[in-house]
């Protein structure tokens, strides 16, 4: 299957769904300075790539999918677990990118320019994470 | 109590904008790429090079990477379980928590402590 954009997911999603991830967003990077604080920078970056919105976002995938299965008719939970599975393993694979985030920042911080390196990192996150998609496709 | 405030709004503007990206793509293995997104990280690094230095955020970034391999183990957990067991989304994701935090805790314990 091709890579589309596809604006319609967007009405599915109710403000307050949206409100969740938000406030979700803003507790965990909020807690995240308080405990880096509290217990210094290296217990504090293991934050950094918590799993913040997972939950919210696979509940709403299970939530959506179910929905438009039942306004056909169908049951629809078996292909909703189905999604849920494929969204995690499309965020495992992401998970490399961010291992190659960390890394350059992590060797690169120091030496450059940050706004430099920060988006060098975010360009290198992106390319890892699909090269890894496109490469598991074709398998 | 200022500087929470600031983090709690750019947190949650960052992190909605890459979840907003990742409800407009398709296929959902591709979407869910935006899962694993550095969103806390941009928020949280950008801060930390501006108030307490770099060597700050590269201590911290040295911590994300092996979270980033906890990360991996607890999508990998979630998407095996999802696919082969009739159970709960919310349950399966939140109940699977703990592989992060095993794995994450560990690596730095056995590593950078």
């Amino acid at each position: 299957m091709r890579i589309q954009v596809d604006p319609s997911s967007l009405k599915q999603t109710r403000w307050h769904e949206f409100a969740v991830r938000f406030l979700l967003g803003g507790l965990i990077t909020a807690a995240t300075g308080i405990i880096g604080k509290e217990y210094g920078p290296s217990v504090g970056g293991l934050f950094l790539a918590f799993p913040v919105i997972f939950p919210a976002s696979a509940t709403l995938i299970d939530k959506h999918e179910k929905e438009k299965k039942q306004r056909a008719g169908l049951e629809g939970r078996s292909r909703a677990r189905q999604l849920v599975s494929v969204d995690a393993a499309g965020t495992a694979m992401g998970s490399v990118g961010l291992f190659v985030f960390a890394l350059l920042i992590s060797q690169f911080i120091g030496k450059h320019a940050p706004w430099l390196v920060i988006s060098a990192a975010t360009i290198a996150w992106i390319a890892v994470s699909v090269l890894i998609w496109l490469a598991r496709k074709r398998m | 109590m200022k500087l929470i405030l600031i983090r709690f709004l750019i947190g949650g503007v960052s992190v909605s904008t890459f979840a907003l990206l990742g409800d407009l793509f398709k296929p959902k293995s591709f979407a869910g790429l935006f899962g694993a997104a550095p969103s806390v990280a941009l928020a949280t690094l950008a801060l930390a090079v501006g108030l307490d230095g770099r060597d700050n955020a590269a201590e911290q970034s040295t911590s994300m990477m092996a979270s980033s391999i906890a990360l991996f183990c607890y999508a990998s957990c979630v998407s095996w379980i999802m696919m082969h067991r009739p159970r709960r989304a919310i349950l399966v994701t939140i109940f699977s928590l703990p592989v992060w935090g095993v794995v994450s805790f560990g690596l730095w314990w056995l590593l950078l402590r």
